[in-house]
C-alpha cells in the first residue's frame, strides 16, 4: 500500500493557478479511478478533475475557495499495492520536507513508509460508534425552540406547538408567560401576527462561478462610465415573419426565437459603425475594432451567470446561429461549455426572456464597448395617426462604453437596430 | 388455561419495562407486566448495578494498595486482600434488594407482576408460559421491552472460561490473568475493575483507539491511568479464537500473537432481542436489528409499543426509562412526545467519562458554528486534595446565542456531574446562565461555570 498524489493538472489555459471550487470527496471516503475528484475554477470554466488511480482519500490539498497552484499537490490517495515509485511527492510528513529544503530532494523520489492508516473496515466500526454519540441530539430542521421541559409539555398539552410562540427571554427562550400570552392573543396575536420571528443567518462563501461573476460585473461597472438607452421596437411584422418561417421550416430546421433575428440586426449595424464592434484596451490606450462579430449571450446556468460566445455571427444563416445559441445554451447549463465556447466575444446580447421587463441597464462585458439589452414583448396601443392599434411591441435596452461611444453614434446605432427589427426584410436584403 | 384482559401488558420488566409499568399503575391503567427473569432487567441484575458494585469494592482495595511507605499521603497500610465470593455475595444481596424494591414498587401502583416467558400469538394477545402452565392475555396496548443481549464471537462461544459481562461480575476469584476482547466502555469498566484487584489484564480493540465512540481527548486520562494499573492495551488488535495457551490475537501488523490467559472476557458490544417473544410474527417495520419506533415509541403496528434497548442507540437504562415513563402517559391519553435535547452518556473507568450533548465535531459536521471552553482539573484545588487533578470539563455552545449544545467531562468522580450537564442542556441554559450561577467551593462543580466563562472568554482559575 502507498500514497498516491494527484497533482492540479493544467486545466488547459496556460495559467498558474486555479480556484478550487469543490470537493466531490473527503478523506477516508474510497475513490475509484475516473472519479470526480474535485472542480476548479478557472477565470471562465468550471473543470472536473478526475482521479487516475483507485484507491482511499487520505489528504486533501485545500478548502473549496482557495486557490491552489497548478501542479501542486491537490488529493492524496492511499493505493492498494502501489509502491509510490511514479509519485513526484513525498507524504505530507514533517520531516520530508525538512529533507526537501536541504538536499533538494530529486522529483519521483520513492515514498518511504506509508502514512499507517487504520483498515477501512476499523474505520467504518468508529464511524457507526460516533453515529450512535450523535443520535442523543436528533436532528432537526432548523434550531428547536429553546424552552424548559415543563414549559415544553404544558405546551404540548395545551396544544400550541412552540415554534409559533415568540420568547421573550435571551436568545428566544420561551417562558410559561410567552405561553400564557400566545394562548391569550392566539396566533392571530397583533404584534406577530402568529408568525415566529426569524433569527437565524447564513454566511455563504463567495467562491468559484459566484466570484468570478462578482469580479467580473465590478470591474465592468467600476471602470465603465455606461450610457443606457432604451428604445422602443414595433415587433409585429417579426413576430409574423418568425411565425411563418417556424410553420414552414420549423420541423426541419428548427425553431426561430427573437435572437437570431436580433444577431443579424447587431451584424448589419456593427458593421456600418465598427467603433460598437469592439474592445476598449483602457490600459494601452487602444481601440480593437473587430470585423468579425463574435456575440455572447449571456446565460442563466445553475451556477449562476455565464457567457457562451457565438463565433462569426456574420457567416452563419439564422438558422445556423440559433442552432448555435442552443447548443451553447445547454452545455453551459450542463457544465459543458469549452474554454473556446466561452472566449472571444465582441458584443454580446443579455435578454432575461419572458421575465425581462419593461427596460433594464444592462453592465456591459468588459472590455467590449456595448451590450444589447432584450426586454419582453407584449402587445400595446399604438397611435399611428388616426388609431390605436394593437401592436406586439419589445423595448431594447443596450449599454455602451461613454468613454469611446458618443451619445451620437450609440443613438444612431439603437435606431438602426430598431429600424432593421421593425423593418424584417432589410435584415435580409441589406447585405 | 389461564385467560386474562388488561389495557396495558409490558413484555419485560427491565428499566423500560418496570418503569412503564410503575407510571402506568400510577395513572389507574390496568396493567400487567410480564418477566422471564428477575426484575430489574439486564441493569439491575448483571449491568449497571453489579458493575457499579464490582467497581467500588475494587476502587477500595485498590485505594489501600497504595498505603504503602511511598504514599504521599502518610498513610501506610498492610496490604490488603480480598475475598471475592464475599464481595459478589454482598454485591448480590444489593441486587436482591433492588429486585424485591421493584416488585414492591409495582405492586405499590397496582400493577401485576407475572413471571414467564412472553410470546406474541397476535398483536394484541399474548402467551406467557409460567413453569408447564400457559397463561393467555389479551390487552389493547403491548408494549416490547425485551432489552438486548452482550454480542457472542463465533470463535469465542460464551461458556469454558469465556465470559461475558454477566459471568465477570460473579467470578469469585480475582483471576491472575484475564483478557477482555472490545475496549468499549463495558469491558474497560470491568477491565479496570479486575486491573485494580490484582489481575494482569490486557485489552484488544479492533480500532486503533479504545473507547472509539469518544473523541481522544475524553480518553487520554483513561489511557493513561490504564497503564499506570499496568493494563496492556493492544489496538488496531483482533482476536481469532483460543488455544491451550491462551487468546490468539492478530496485531495490527498481521502477526498473531497468544496471550497467556485463562479467563477471556468478550465485551464488543450489545444486540436487541429482536428474536425473543415471537416478535418475528408481528412483522413489524425495523431499523436494522432493532424495531422501529416514531417520537411516541409506536411501531408499525398499532397498540404495539417498544422502549429501550430494543428500539436503538443509545442502548442506556435512563433513555428507557424516560421512553417507558412516556409511553404510560401516552397510553392513560397525556400528550406526550420525545423531545428531549440529549441522553447523557457515563463510563465508569477510572478517570469516569460523562457526555451529554454534542460533540465539537458533531457540531461542525452538522454545520453549527460553535464555540468551546474548557476547564482542566489541574486547575482545580479540590481536585488537587483529591488526587484527582487529570481531566477536564468542556462546553459546547452556539456561537451567535451561547446556547449550550454539549457538555463532556472527564475527571474522577464526574458521573455525578452528569445530573447538571443535562440539565443546563435540557433547560436551553446559556453560557451566561451558568457562568452568572453560584457554584460551590471547592467542588469539581465549579468546572462546570469555568467552562462557561472560558468559552466568553474570561476564565477566572485557569
Amino acid at each position: 500500500m502507498g500514497i498516491y498524489t494527484v497533482t492540479l493538472p493544467d486545466v488547459g489555459e496556460g495559467i498558474a493557478e486555479a480556484e478550487l471550487s469543490e470537493w466531490n470527496v473527503s478523506v477516508g471516503e474510497p475513490v475509484a479511478e475516473d472519479d470526480i475528484i474535485a472542480t476548479v475554477m478557472t477565470d471562465k470554466a468550471a473543470v472536473e478533475v478526475p482521479s487516475p488511480v483507485s484507491g482511499r482519500v487520505v489528504w486533501l490539498g485545500g478548502e473549496a475557495g482557495e486557490t491552489l497552484a497548478i501542479g501542486s499537490p491537490l488529493v492524496r490517495i492511499e493505493v492498494e499495492g502501489y509502491d509510490g515509485a511514479e509519485n513526484p511527492f513525498p507524504e505530507p510528513d514533517e520531516t520530508a520536507g525538512e529533507e526537501d529544503k536541504t538536499d533538494a530532494a530529486p522529483a519521483g523520489k520513492p515514498v518511504g513508509t506509508p502514512v499507517a492508516a487504520a483498515p477501512v473496515e476499523h474505520a467504518r466500526t468508529a464511524a457507526a460508534d460516533t453515529r450512535s454519540y450523535a443520535q442523543q441530539i436528533p436532528p432537526a430542521p432548523g434550531r428547536k425552540p429553546l424552552a424548559s421541559p415543563a414549559v415544553r409539555q404544558r405546551a404540548r398539552e395545551a396544544g400550541v406547538d412552540l415554534r409559533l410562540v415568540t420568547g421573550s427571554g435571551a436568545a428566544g427562550r420561551i417562558s410559561h408567560k410567552d405561553i400564557d400570552a400566545y394562548i391569550e392573543r392566539g396566533p392571530a396575536a397583533p404584534s406577530y401576527a402568529g408568525r415566529s420571528r426569524a433569527t437565524g443567518s447564513k454566511d455563504v462563501k463567495v467562491i468559484g462561478m459566484r466570484r468570478k461573476i462578482a469580479e467580473k460585473m465590478a470591474l465592468s461597472k467600476a471602470r465603465i462610465p455606461h450610457i443606457t438607452i432604451v428604445e422602443e421596437v414595433d415587433v409585429t411584422a417579426l413576430e409574423e415573419l418568425r411565425s411563418t418561417l417556424n410553420g414552414r421550416y420549423g420541423g426541419s430546421r428548427g425553431k426561430l426565437t427573437i435572437l437570431p433575428f436580433t444577431m443579424r440586426a447587431i451584424v448589419i449595424a456593427a458593421g456600418e459603425q465598427p467603433g460598437i464592434n469592439a474592445h476598449y484596451d483602457d490600459e494601452a490606450g487602444v481601440i480593437h475594432q473587430y470585423d468579425a462579430v463574435h456575440i455572447g449571450i449571456a446565460t442563466q446556468t445553475p451556477t449562476g451567470l455565464t457567457v457562451p460566445v457565438v463565433k462569426h455571427a456574420e457567416a452563419s444563416s439564422l438558422w445556423d446561429n440559433a442552432r448555435e445559441v442552443t447548443r451553447l445554451a445547454e452545455a453551459a447549463r450542463g457544465s459543458k461549455a469549452a474554454l473556446a465556447d466561452l472566449t472571444g466575444s465582441t458584443i454580446t446580447i443579455t435578454s432575461l426572456g419572458p421575465l425581462g421587463a419593461i427596460a433594464t441597464t444592462p453592465i456591459i462585458n468588459h472590455p467590449e464597448v456595448a451590450i444589447v439589452g432584450i426586454n419582453k414583448i407584449s402587445i400595446r396601443p399604438m397611435w399611428d395617426g388616426q388609431v390605436f392599434l394593437p401592436r406586439k411591441m419589445m423595448n431594447i435596452s443596450c449599454s455602451f462604453d461613454h468613454r469611446v461611444v458618443d451619445g451620437w453614434d450609440a443613438a444612431v446605432f439603437v435606431q438602426r437596430l430598431k429600424g432593421l427589427l421593425e423593418s424584417p426584410a432589410l435584415l435580409f436584403i441589406e447585405e | 388455561m389461564q385467560e386474562l384482559t388488561c389495557k396495558l401488558l409490558i413484555i419485560g420488566g427491565g428499566p423500560g419495562g418496570y418503569v412503564c409499568g410503575i407510571r402506568a399503575g400510577q395513572l389507574g391503567i390496568d396493567t400487567i407486566v410480564v418477566e422471564e427473569g428477575k426484575p430489574g432487567g439486564t441493569c439491575l441484575n448483571v449491568g449497571c448495578i453489579p458493575s457499579k458494585a464490582l467497581i467500588h469494592a475494587a476502587d477500595e482495595f485498590h485505594k489501600i494498595s497504595q498505603f504503602t511507605e511511598k504514599s504521599l499521603l502518610g498513610i501506610s497500610a498492610s496490604a490488603p486482600r480480598i475475598d471475592l465470593a464475599r464481595t459478589v455475595a454482598w454485591k448480590d444481596g444489593i441486587v436482591n434488594r433492588l429486585n424485591a424494591g421493584v416488585a414492591g414498587l409495582l405492586r405499590r401502583a397496582g400493577t401485576r407482576l407475572i413471571g414467564g416467558r412472553a410470546d406474541f400469538i397476535d398483536g394484541k394477545t399474548v402467551n406467557v408460559l409460567t413453569g408447564e402452565s400457559n397463561t393467555r392475555i389479551r390487552a389493547d396496548h403491548i408494549v416490547i421491552a425485551v432489552g438486548s443481549t452482550a454480542v457472542e464471537l463465533p470463535f469465542l462461544p460464551f461458556g469454558d472460561n469465556v465470559m461475558d459481562s454477566t459471568a465477570a461480575l460473579s467470578l469469585t476469584e480475582v483471576p491472575e490473568h484475564l483478557a477482555v476482547v472490545g475496549g468499549g466502555y463495558i469491558g474497560l469498566e470491568i477491565g479496570t475493575a479486575y486491573a485494580k484487584l490484582g489481575s494482569k489484564v490486557t485489552i484488544v480493540e479492533a480500532t486503533d483507539r479504545i473507547l472509539p465512540q469518544y473523541d481522544s481527548a475524553l480518553t487520554r486520562p483513561v489511557l493513561k491511568s490504564l497503564q499506570a494499573l499496568g493494563v496492556t492495551v493492544l489496538t488496531s488488535a483482533r482476536a481469532r479464537g483460543r488455544n491451550a495457551k491462551g487468546l490468539i490475537v492478530e496485531q495490527a501488523d498481521g502477526r498473531e500473537k497468544i496471550i497467556k490467559t485463562n479467563r477471556v472476557l468478550v465485551t464488543v458490544g450489545r444486540r436487541p432481542r429482536g428474536e425473543r417473544a415471537n416478535i418475528a410474527s408481528l412483522s413489524l417495520a425495523m431499523d436494522g436489528a432493532f424495531i422501529r419506533i416514531d417520537d411516541k415509541c409506536r411501531t408499525s403496528m398499532r397498540g404495539v409499543w417498544a422502549v429501550g434497548d430494543v428500539t436503538g442507540e443509545p442502548m442506556l437504562a435512563h433513555r428507557a426509562m424516560a421512553q417507558g415513563a412516556m409511553v404510560a402517559e401516552l397510553v392513560a391519553g397525556v400528550p406526550r412526545a420525545w423531545d428531549k435535547l440529549c441522553v447523557p452518556a457515563v463510563c465508569f473507568t477510572d478517570p469516569e467519562i460523562v457526555t451529554c450533548g454534542l460533540a465539537p465535531e458533531e457540531a461542525a459536521a452538522q454545520g453549527i458554528d460553535i464555540r468551546t471552553g474548557q476547564f482542566p482539573f489541574t486547575a482545580s484545588g479540590r481536585a488537587m486534595t483529591m488526587e484527582a487533578d487529570d481531566g477536564f470539563i468542556r462546553v459546547i455552545a452556539r456561537k451567535d446565542d451561547g446556547v449550550i449544545l454539549g457538555l463532556q467531562g472527564v475527571g474522577k468522580g464526574i458521573s455525578e456531574l452528569s445530573a447538571a450537564f443535562s440539565i443546563a442542556i435540557e433547560m436551553g441554559a446559556r453560557l451566561e446562565d451558568i457562568s452568572e450561577i453560584i457554584h460551590a467551593h471547592p467542588t469539581l462543580g465549579e468546572g462546570l461555570q469555568e467552562a462557561c466563562l472560558a468559552a466568553l472568554g474570561h476564565a477566572l482559575h485557569a
